[in-house]
C-alpha cells in the first residue's frame, strides 16, 4: 500500500491553511438579503396573538414570516415529526423561533424584530425531568408515550434476577451526567436561492444534507428533485449540525417567495439554543459479579432530559443502553430507558451519542467493583472483555476486538503497575475502556437502499472525479474518499477531485454521523474504484496483450508485474478504455450487513463493526482547593487500520480534548430569571466566555497508541475513530480522582466545588462521594423479553409476530411530492 | 459611510463602509477577504484574529474606523510569491487544521509569536495561542506544527513586506465622504 497507512497532508489541507475553504457564511451572492429570527422569551407558552404589521412597514424590510407560513412539521426521526420552522401556536423553550424578518441587511432585519408584537399565555414550565414525570399536564407535545414522557422502553435479555441471585456480590450505584453542547467554532449559517431555472438551492453548514433535503421537500411541499442542498464544509460539527434546522426552512421559503438569495448566520447565543447536545442523564447501575470479577448480570436504568423537542431522542434513549454488552461479556441484561420533555433547548446527538453517559457510570462502577474484590482495575477489565466474533446478549454482532491489546498498551505506556495506588496523596491515575459503532446498521428512515454511494468519472486527462454525498465536517471525509480511490487506481490523491455533499451532483450518503463515513463511504469508494480498475485492466490487457491478472496499478502507471517497463501511463490507460468502452464512469455502494436483532428497539446498536479504546488519565488534585489538573493522558484505540495516521491521531487527540472539557468544565446549565422579571427558565451562560471549554493551557499531553488489527468489514480494515476515543476519558478522570484523594465524584463535570464537598463528606464520616443517590419512580412499560443467543433465542422478542423485524415500523423511502 | 485608507496584506486599500462596522466586517463584507472567520463576535473565541501593525488583535473588537493608516495582515497575506508560509505548510502537513475554521486565527497569532520570538518554548506557544479556541484538534498537532515551522530554517518569521513599518497611524484621515467602495484589485 502506498497511500493507505502513510501519514499525509489531507487533500483539502491547502485550502484550510490559506483561508480558502468556503464555509456557509462565506457564500456571498448578488442581490442577497439577510434573515434574522425572533425567538421566544418564554419557556412554555401559547401564542395568543402575533402582529407583524409594524415590522413589515419598516424601510428595508422585504418579508416577515410566522408559523402560519409553515403548517407542515418536520423532525429528523420519522417518529418525532414535532418541529415547525416557526412556532405555530406554542413555544416550548426560551429561544424557540417565532418569526423571521428578511431585510436588505442584517442590522435592518435585527432592528425590525423589535417591531413584531407577540402576546403569550404562559404555561407551566418544566425545568427538571422529575417535574415532567410527576406532571403529565400540560403536555409539551401531543404525542409521546404518556404525559410528558417522550419515550419509555424496557428490554430484557435473559433472567437478570436469577443472575443477581447467583452472583457473589451485587453492586448498585447512581450516577449523573450533566448535559453539554458541541460548541463548533463556526456558527450555523445557510444561504438559499432560486436557481436560474426556478428550483431551490440551499447552501448550509449541515452534517446531513440528505436529511435536510427530505425535510425541505416535506415542509415546503415541493418535489425533492427540484431542491438542491449543498453542504458546505462544516467549521466543526460534533453532532450539532445533524438535524434539519428552523433557519434552513425559513431561508428556503423566503428565497422562493422573494426570488432573491437569502442568508442567515446565527449568533453564538442562537447556537446555544439550537443545541441538540448531550442529554443530561441520571442512571442507576445494578451489576452482579462473581468473586473473580465475572459479570453475571446487569440492570441499567436511565432517565434522559430531552429538552423541548424529539430530535434524535428516541435513538439517544436506546443508545444509553445499547453498547454495554459490546465491551464486556454480560450474559444477562436488562435495560430501562426513559426520555422526558422539558422546556429547554432540545438535546440530541453529540459525539458518542447517548453512550458516554452510561459509559461513565459503567466504568466507575467497574472501578468500585475492582476495589471491592481487590482486583487491579486493568486486570479486571482484561478478564471480562467480550470475545471476538460474538453475538451479544442483545444481539449485536461483534467482529474484531482490539480492547485487550489497548489495555496492555496503555498500562505499559503509563507504567500502571508502578503508579496505580502508589502515587503520593493528591496524585492519581485511573483507567477506563469503551467501544463505539463504526456506522449505524440501520438508516434513520427504514429502506433497503445503500447507505452510501460513490460515483467515479475517469477522464482522458488522467484525472478522476469522485462524487459522494458524504459531508466534510473537518474529520477528513474528503481525504478518506480520495485515499481509497487513489490506492486502488495507483494514482496520487492530488489527481482526484472530490465532489461531496451536494444532493444534485452526488449519490446519496446518509451523512456525517454515527461514525459511519469512513466505513460506509470507504467501502463504496473501493467498489467503484475496483470496477474502474477492472475496465482499465480489460482495455490495457487487450491493447498490450498482457494477461489481465498480471497488470499492476501503481505510480500513475498500469504495467506488467513481470516486466515493469512494459505498460502505459494511467491517463493512457483511461484513453485506451474510453476508446474501447466509451465514457468511463463507475459506481459503488455500501449497505450494512443485516442485523441479528429482530426485536423492537433492536434497530439501535447494530453496526458493521465496533471500535475499542482504553485510556489512563493522570490527575493532580489539590485537597485544599479541590483544583484538578490533568497533566497526561494515555490512550490506545483499536482503529482496525489507519487510512491516514495524521488524521487518525487528530481524531483521537480531539476526542480526548472534548472529553476533558466534559469531564472537568463543560455544562449546559439553566437558571430562572428573578420573579420580578418573567421568572423564565433561561440558559445560564449562552456565550463562549462563560461556557467553559479547554484552552491551550488546559490541554494535557496526550500519548496515543493505535492498535491496528484490520477488520474484514472495514475499508482496508479500517474502523471508526471520530467518537470512540472520547468515551473512556471522563470515567478515567473520575477514577483517577479517587486514586488521588479517595473520594468518588459520580457525576460530571468534576469541579473543585464537588471535590471539596466529597472531602467534607469523607471527613464527616459519611460516604466519601459526591453524586446523586435517588432514582425516581418511572412508569416503565412491560419489558420486552428477548432470550439471549445462549438461551436458545433467535433475536426475536417472546410472543412477537414471527414476521416482525425492527424495520417493520415504517417503510416509506419516498419523500416530498413527485415532480 | 466613511472612507479610510489602510494597508491590507501589503497592498494599499481605500474602503468605504458604515461607521459602526468592525474590522472583521470590513474585511469580510467590504474587502471580500473571507479568510478571516467569526465564532462569537464578542472577543471570546479568537477565530477572527488578524495582525494590526504586527500585533494580534481580535478583529471583531476593533472598529474599522480605528484602522485608518494602519497595516492589517490576514491569512490571505501569509502567502508570498505563491508560496505558503512555513506555518501554513506545517499546519497542512501535520494535521493542525481539521475543520480549518479556527486555523486563520491560529496562523496569524502564531506568526506574531514567531516574529517576536525566534525560538519559543512549548509553554510560550501555549501561552501565545491561549486566546484561540479550537474544538477539533486538542491543540497538540497545532503546537507541533508551530514547532515544525520554527525548525524549518528558510523562512519562519521571515520578514515580509508587512513587517516594514512604513505607515503611520493618521487619525486625521478618518473622513466622512459619501460612499463608493474604491479598493485594490485584490480586494475586489
Amino acid at each position: 500500500m502506498k497511500i493507505i497507512g502513510t501519514p499525509r497532508r489531507r487533500v483539502d489541507g491547502r485550502a484550510k491553511v490559506t483561508g480558502q475553504t468556503k464555509f456557509a457564511d462565506d457564500v456571498m451572492l448578488p442581490r442577497m438579503v439577510h434573515c434574522k429570527l425572533l425567538r421566544s422569551t418564554l419557556p412554555h407558552a401559547r401564542i395568543t396573538r402575533i402582529d407583524t404589521s409594524r415590522a413589515r412597514a419598516r424601510p428595508g424590510v422585504y418579508l416577515v414570516l410566522t408559523g402560519q407560513d409553515f403548517p407542515i412539521p418536520y423532525g429528523i426521526l420519522p417518529v418525532s415529526q414535532d418541529e415547525h420552522a416557526l412556532a405555530v401556536d406554542r413555544v416550548r423553550f426560551v429561544g424557540d423561533p417565532v418569526a423571521a424578518v428578511i431585510a436588505r441587511d442584517e442590522l435592518t432585519a435585527f432592528e425590525a424584530l423589535d417591531f413584531i408584537d407577540v402576546e403569550y399565555e404562559p404555561l407551566r414550565t418544566f425545568s427538571e425531568p422529575e417535574e415532567s414525570l410527576v406532571h403529565p399536564e400540560p403536555r409539551i407535545h401531543e404525542y409521546g408515550d404518556a404525559g410528558n414522557i417522550h419515550k419509555a422502553v424496557s428490554l430484557k435479555f435473559g433472567d437478570v434476577e436469577q443472575a443477581f441471585a447467583d452472583a457473589d456480590r451485587v453492586f448498585e450505584d447512581t450516577f449523573f451526567y450533566q448535559g453539554n453542547t458541541h460548541l463548533p467554532i463556526e456558527q450555523h449559517a445557510a444561504v438559499a436561492a432560486k436557481d436560474p431555472d426556478g428550483k431551490l438551492v440551499l447552501w448550509s453548514s449541515t452534517q446531513t444534507p440528505h436529511y435536510v433535503h427530505r425535510a425541505l421537500a416535506k415542509t415546503l411541499a415541493m418535489p425533492a428533485a427540484h431542491i438542491r442542498v449543498i453542504a458546505t464544509p462544516n467549521g466543526g460539527g460534533f453532532g450539532g449540525k445533524s438535524d434539519p434546522f428552523n433557519h434552513e426552512m425559513v431561508v428556503a421559503k423566503a428565497a422562493l417567495m422573494l426570488d432573491r438569495p437569502v442568508k442567515i448566520c446565527l449568533t453564538r447565543e442562537e447556537v446555544f439554543y439550537c443545541h441538540r447536545g448531550r442529554h443530561p442523564v441520571l442512571m442507576r447501575f445494578k451489576t452482579g459479579v462473581k468473586l473473580d470479577g465475572t459479570i453475571t448480570g446487569m440492570h441499567v436504568k436511565t432517565l434522559l432530559d430531552g429538552g423541548a423537542y424529539g430530535s434524535y431522542g428516541v435513538a439517544s434513549t436506546f443508545y444509553t443502553g445499547a453498547l454495554q454488552t459490546v465491551t464486556y461479556h454480560i450474559p444477562t441484561y436488562h435495560f430501562q430507558g426513559c426520555r422526558v420533555f422539558t422546556n429547554k433547548p432540545p438535546c440530541g446527538p453529540k459525539r458518542g451519542h447517548g453512550t458516554p453517559q452510561s459509559r461513565f457510570g459503567q466504568e466507575i462502577q467497574l472501578d468500585k467493583i475492582a476495589e471491592s474484590l481487590t482486583i487491579d482495575p486493568a486486570e479486571l477489565r482484561l478478564r471480562i472483555v467480550e470475545k471476538p466474533d460474538t453475538l451479544t446478549a442483545n444481539y449485536l454482532r461483534v467482529g474484531t476486538i482490539g480492547l485487550s491489546e489497548c489495555i496492555r498498551r496503555v498500562t505499559q505506556a503509563a507504567d500502571w503497575k508502578n503508579t496505580f495506588g502508589k502515587l503520593p496523596h493528591g496524585r492519581g491515575v485511573g483507567i477506563a475502556c469503551s467501544s463505539y459503532l463504526s456506522g449505524a446498521g440501520l438508516p434513520i428512515y427504514y429502506n433497503d437502499m445503500p447507505h452510501s454511494g460513490v460515483q467515479l468519472k475517469l477522464d482522458r486527462s488522467g484525472g478522476v472525479t469522485a462524487f459522494c454525498g458524504a459531508t466534510e465536517i473537518g474529520q477528513g471525509s474528503d481525504d478518506v474518499l480520495v485515499a481509497c480511490v487513489a490506492e486502488v487506481l495507483g494514482i496520487e490523491p492530488i489527481d482526484i477531485r472530490p465532489v461531496t455533499g451536494d444532493t444534485d451532483l452526488t449519490p446519496v450518503d446518509l451523512g456525517s454521523y454515527s461514525s459511519r463515513v469512513t466505513l460506509m463511504m470507504g467501502n463504496a469508494a473501493i467498489q467503484a474504484a475496483e470496477r474502474a480498475r477492472d475496465l482499465l485492466a480489460d482495455a490495457v490487457s487487450k491493447k498490450l496483450s498482457i494477461p489481465k491478472e498480471r497488470l499492476v496499478f501503481a505510480d500513475r502507471r498500469v504495467f506488467d508485474t513481470e516486466k515493469p517497463d512494459t505498460g502505459v501511463s494511467f491517463s493512457e490507460a483511461v484513453c485506451i478504455a474510453e476508446a474501447l468502452f466509451g465514457t468511463i464512469g463507475t459506481t459503488g455502494s455500501y449497505t450494512p450487513p443485516r442485523s441479528a436483532a429482530r426485536y423492537k428497539g433492536g434497530g439501535v446498536g447494530p453496526s458493521p463493526t465496533y471500535s475499542y479504546s482504553a485510556a489512563i488519565v493522570e490527575v493532580d488534585v489539590d485537597p485544599s482547593s479541590g483544583w484538578i489538573h490533568v497533566p497526561r493522558v494515555w490512550i490506545a484505540h483499536d482503529i482496525g487500520r489507519s487510512l491516514n495516521p495524521t488524521l487518525v491521531r487528530g481524531q483521537v487527540e480531539g476526542s480526548v480534548y472534548m472529553a476533558i472539557g466534559e469531564a472537568l468544565m463543560e455544562e449546559q446549565e439553566f437558571r430562572r430569571l428573578p420573579p420580578a422579571m418573567s421568572h423564565a427558565l433561561v440558559h445560564k451562560f449562552p456565550s463562549m466566555l462563560e461556557y467553559k471549554s479547554p484552552t491551550t493551557l488546559d490541554m494535557p499531553e496526550v500519548f496515543t497508541e493505535l492498535v491496528e488489527n484490520p477488520d474484514p468489514r472495514g475499508p482496508f480494515g479500517a474502523k471508526e475513530v471520530g467518537q470512540g476515543p472520547l468515551l473512556p476519558v471522563m470515567p478515567a478522570v473520575a477514577n483517577a480522582v479517587y486514586d488521588a484523594i479517595g473520594v468518588r465524584i459520580d457525576e460530571v463535570p468534576i469541579t473543585p466545588e464537588k471535590i471539596l464537598k466529597a472531602l467534607d463528606a469523607k471527613a464527616a464520616g459519611t460516604a466519601p462521594r459526591y453524586g446523586p443517590t435517588a432514582f425516581p419512580d418511572i412508569p416503565w412499560p412491560e419489558p420486552l423479553e428477548v432470550p439471549p443467543p445462549w438461551a436458545g433465542g433467535d433475536g426475536k422478542a417472546k410472543g412477537s409476530n414471527p414476521q416482525s423485524a425492527p424495520q417493520s415500523a415504517i417503510r416509506n423511502p419516498q419523500y416530498g411530492v413527485r415532480p | 459611510m466613511i472612507t479610510i485608507t489602510l494597508t491590507v496584506n501589503a497592498e494599499p486599500v481605500e474602503v468605504a463602509f458604515a461607521p459602526y462596522k468592525t474590522l472583521l466586517e470590513v474585511l469580510r463584507e467590504d474587502l471580500n477577504l473571507c479568510g478571516t472567520k467569526h465564532g462569537c463576535e464578542l472577543g471570546e473565541c479568537g477565530a477572527c484574529a488578524v495582525l494590526l501593525d504586527g500585533q494580534p488583535v481580535l478583529s471583531c473588537l476593533v472598529l474599522g474606523v480605528e484602522c485608518d493608516g494602519r497595516r492589517v495582515l490576514t491569512v490571505e497575506g501569509l502567502v508570498t510569491d505563491g508560496r505558503l508560509h512555513p506555518l501554513q505548510e506545517a499546519f497542512a502537513d501535520l494535521g493542525a487544521a481539521q475543520c480549518g475554521y479556527c486555523t486563520p486565527g491560529f496562523l496569524v497569532t502564531a506568526k506574531a509569536l514567531l516574529d517576536e520570538h525566534a525560538n519559543p518554548t512549548r509553554d510560550q506557544i501555549r501561552e501565545a495561542l491561549a486566546g484561540c479556541l479550537c474544538r477539533c484538534t486538542g491543540y497538540q498537532q497545532i503546537f507541533e506544527a508551530v514547532e515544525a515551522a520554527i525548525a524549518n530554517p528558510q523562512s519562519a518569521g521571515n520578514p515580509q513586506s508587512i513587517r516594514n513599518p512604513q505607515s503611520i497611524r493618521n487619525p486625521q484621515s478618518i473622513r466622512n465622504p459619501q460612499s463608493a467602495i474604491r479598493n485594490s484589485s485584490e480586494a475586489r
